[in-house]
């Protein structure tokens, strides 16, 4: 029978000199204790020439190898190595051109400047498994509330941490839930708004997919406070693996009785239910999301009554974003004195932000709120890809507004943000470089705000019309200074007049564009030009002959791809666009390799 | 057009009318659009009015009143796409499939839309064809997404 | 399951983190693949399924491969973290079958860090 490991024992001088007899003897003396004689063969070599790390060894066939052994290492490595098959790491050879030891996490800025509170869980545990989520100290604030605490006493801990409201709009958390708990009218509810909707956020998403218990937890321990019994989450159904971790989460919580009767044998009762959204932006709102839930269309209705007052099912309720939720067991079991001392004056905590568009680090990042945004954009995202230059941050998704490079060492809060014209919101933050327009930014939310607005009021659903109608005309190469004006006027008309706050937002993409980057829309309307080669009417294409024959060889890939077959050539040849086909689609600009395509 | 399909989401959701919501959503999931028939034998059974059924169905995106595409191909429109020209991914699946967003091709095998962000704003730009997700989509990808789901199509008529 | 009471809770808690921390268990290495929606897109359960391979043909005993949601950095998906008893954790990016099967032979079996696929050793902060 052959054997199954050979161990190859250098006895070159060196290694000989190196005492290498004593370690062969000591190999097969182990070997033979354990039975293993028939299995693995000790053999003794020439010189390995690598004679300054002697004794060496070398294991076959996986060649693994030893170097610098003694007699006194040999039981160690015949027991986890020859026989349960771990090559013993501390008897291994580096070699020096792979010992540029790897960065510590804490060493990247990407991982250091991150402070973890809603994302604290995040790849750490399995968020199929409950135990898990115990583990780490999960459902320990809730034993803390329900045990140690009464609901007055959570309520403070909670103001006392100054959370405010992570969907958007910032309200004190506590003092929401101090409304609610001073309503009148029985039963109350506690609702989760998972109704993530704006385009670049996915922090919800993320929080529900990778931590859902946090957030039900979070919920138990607001429903304590407020007194309520039962608890509805509305989370977009568009998001389909955070919906089956939801539910695999609110099943394990109930089996361990953490939801349902009795929750820990302490006489509190409140379960949750879950709703899917069916797609409508405009329910992210709290009475439209109320409405949803009910069954109903998700339209929104003039406040007040408040939901604190008037919500789910005409009773008292209680709505919060689930980031919101997710932060609500740390503060209980760290105290909110602990929550307040991160953060700003007016802004306490951490803030999620979604780090996307172009931006070289993609991701998901939780910072202390008051970190500048060149902090967030250049020690953790990485900086602008492809050595481009950084021209905006957009912030609050279609309720935001675009920030320019000379705000970039602003630091981030509630505030400051709304100064600037923009928002928190959810916390999306896209990254936009010279190749951005940002009139064909504001055109975007436009026409997303636009396609959303549910209906019901006037001035969202006409004024949103108008304002994308302005852009359009603008991007298109056919605007005037008096829709400049025009647009303006309409912009504070439709902030000041809507219903919700889809409507009385919706301007804000539009007029921060127009306060920060005025000089890109008079280059639409004066020059007939756009500065970022965006807006595809305003362009002319034409092929580089040159580059097309040297570079390319008249490859013909454009003439293949253009859809209105507007470029003519042959192979080997330069290629030329024919003006009067061409529909300004920009796509030969895509499919040419060589870069011959020109943009004018 | 089979009624015990409607019974049974009825039943799942305990006739109970404040789900008439989830219903439509497991009525469109199965039938991939709402069928004339649901509608009018699910309002009846929990007896909502019609109405209510219809106003719910034009509503909600979600919704849809004519039957979809057998591979319902969605482009994302959120704004990291938007950023990185994901409107040239629609138009060049537009060109191969010669229909607009929003409408399907005549032998019922593709439906073309735009979406709103699916949260994968790292992938950008992204599309999803069904359950599946395809991201940093160029567009030579396009052509072979296109080509993969049509042979696929020829293979699931076989059989 | 019987439903808990409050002293109960530190019980669950204490088995539970005993099973998590690895030592007292009888993994040795903790793989843990990371399957937010953006690591499945990017395809993360080729990495599992791949991972899975791995412990089954090498009749790994002592390895546990495990799934996590996401890790945050998104352009990097698909990731996994790999934990051995008494190491720092590393962090692996962008990862493929093949790379895979490296980090197998060479970190989890061979104890020696794969650096030109890891991203960085340690954790995050969480508060």
């Amino acid at each position: 029978m052959p054997h199954r490991m050979h161990l190859m024992v250098c006895a070159g001088t060196g290694c000989v000199a190196n005492r290498s007899p004593e370690v062969r003897d000591a190999l097969v003396t182990e070997i033979a204790k354990r039975g293993l004689e028939n299995e693995i063969q000790v053999v003794t070599t020439g010189c390995n020439g690598f004679c300054g790390a002697g004794p060496l060894m070398v294991v076959q066939p996986d060649g693994i190898f030893y170097q610098q052994l003694s007699p006194k290492d040999v039981p160690h490595l015949v027991e986890e190595h020859f026989l349960k098959g771990r090559p013993v790491q501390k008897l291994m050879y580096v070699p020096p051109e792979t010992r540029t030891p790897l960065p510590k996490m804490m060493d990247i800025p990407f991982f250091s400047r991150q402070r973890l509170i809603a994302l604290r869980n995040r790849g750490l545990i399995d968020p199929e498994r409950i135990e898990e989520y115990i583990a780490r100290d999960g459902y320990a604030a809730l034993a803390k509330a329900l045990s140690q605490m009464t609901p007055q006493q959570i309520l403070e801990e909670v103001k006392i941490s100054g959370l405010r409201g992570r969907g958007g709009a910032g309200f004190p958390t506590g003092a929401k839930w101090e409304h609610v708990l001073k309503a009148e009218g029985e039963p109350k509810y506690v609702i989760c708004n998972g109704d993530e909707g704006d385009p670049g956020a996915f922090m919800d998403r993320s929080i529900v997919e990778s931590d859902p218990h946090s957030v039900i937890e979070g919920m138990l321990i607001g429903a304590r406070a407020i007194g309520a019994r039962w608890g509805v989450v509305y989370i977009r159904n568009e998001y389909p693996l955070a919906v089956q971790r939801l539910m695999i989460a609110l099943e394990q919580a109930r089996e361990y009785g953490l939801l349902g009767d009795n929750i820990l044998d302490t006489g509190f009762d409140f379960d949750i239910s879950v709703s899917r959204g069916a797609g409508a932006f405009v329910c992210g709102e709290a009475t439209a999301l109320v409405s949803a839930v009910e069954g109903r269309p998700g339209e929104p209705r003039a406040r007040p009554p408040r939901l604190a007052q008037h919500g789910l099912w005409g009773k008292p309720t209680c709505l919060n974003n689930v980031e919101t939720w997710a932060d609500v067991p740390p503060i209980i079991n760290n105290g909110g004195a602990w929550y307040a001392q991160i953060g700003t004056e007016k802004s306490k905590g951490t803030k999620v932000f979604s780090l996307v568009g172009k931006i070289n680090n993609t991701g998901l990042v939780e910072v202390p709120m008051g970190i500048t945004l060149r902090e967030i954009i250049y020690d953790i995202g990485g900086g602008v890809p492809g050595g481009k230059k950084f021209k905006a941050v957009q912030t609050g998704g279609p309720s935001g507004g675009c920030i320019p490079n000379e705000l970039i060492d602003l630091p981030i809060d509630f505030e400051s943000l709304a100064e600037a014209g923009s928002m928190m919101g959810s916390g999306g933050m896209v990254i936009m470089d010279e190749d951005t327009c940002m009139v064909d930014v504001a055109r975007y939310f436009l026409a997303f705000t636009q396609d959303e607005s549910c209906g019901k009021c006037a001035p969202c659903r006409e004024g949103t019309q108008l304002m994308l109608d302005i852009l359009t005309r603008i991007t298109d190469g056919h605007g005037t200074m008096e829709d400049l004006d025009a647009l303006e006027e309409v912009a504070k008309v439709v902030a000041e007049t809507s219903l919700c706050g889809l409507g009385t937002s919706a301007p804000n993409p539009v007029l921060t564009t127009m306060r920060y980057f005025r000089d890109e829309y008079l280059a639409h309307i004066g020059a007939h030009k756009c500065p970022a080669h965006v807006c595809r009417q305003l362009n002319t294409y034409r092929i580089d002959p040159a580059i097309c024959v040297e570079r390319g060889h008249g490859c013909g890939v454009c003439r293949r791809e253009c859809p209105e077959k507007a470029i003519f050539g042959e192979k080997n040849q330069a290629h030329r666009v024919d003006a009067t086909l061409c529909n300004k689609c920009g796509t030969c600009v895509d499919v040419c390799h060589f870069n011959a395509v020109i943009v004018e | 057009m089979q009624l015990e399909t409607v019974d049974r989401i009825i039943q799942q959701h305990h006739a109970d009318k404040t789900a008439l919501i989830a219903m439509l959503q497991d009525v469109q999931s199965e039938f991939t659009y709402l069928p004339q028939e649901a509608l009018v034998y699910l309002s009846r059974t929990i007896e909502v009015p019609l109405s209510r059924a219809y106003s719910l169905a034009t509503f909600y995106r979600a919704f849809s009143l004519k039957p979809k595409g057998r591979y319902s191909i969605a482009v994302c429109m959120g704004t990291a796409c938007h950023v990185k020209a994901a409107v040239k991914i629609l138009e060049k699946f537009e060109r191969l499939l010669h229909i607009k967003t929003g409408q399907t091709t005549p032998d019922l095998n593709f439906g073309l839309e735009e979406v709103r962000c699916l949260g994968c704003c790292g992938l950008a730009p992204v599309v999803t064809v069904g359950p599946d997700l395809y991201g940093k989509v160029m567009l030579p990808k396009v052509d072979q997404i296109v080509k993969q789901y049509q042979k696929q199509g020829a293979r699931d008529a076989k059989t | 399951m019987p439903k808990l009471k409050l002293e109960d809770l530190a019980e669950v808690r204490e088995k539970a983190r005993k099973a998590t921390s690895l030592r007292e268990g009888a993994a040795r290495v903790k793989m843990t693949v990371h399957m937010g929606t953006c690591g499945i897109a990017a395809g993360a359960r080729k990495i599992v399924e791949a991972a899975l391979r791995e412990v089954e043909q090498g009749d790994l005993r002592d390895v546990m491969v495990t799934t996590s949601g996401c890790a945050g950095l998104c352009s990097r998906e698909p990731m996994a973290t790999v934990e051995v008893v008494g190491e720092a954790p590393v962090k692996y990016v962008d990862l493929t079958e093949a790379k895979v099967k490296a980090i197998f032979k060479e970190h989890i079996l061979g104890g020696k860090i794969v650096e030109q696929y890891a991203l960085a050793i340690g954790s995050e902060r969480a508060y």
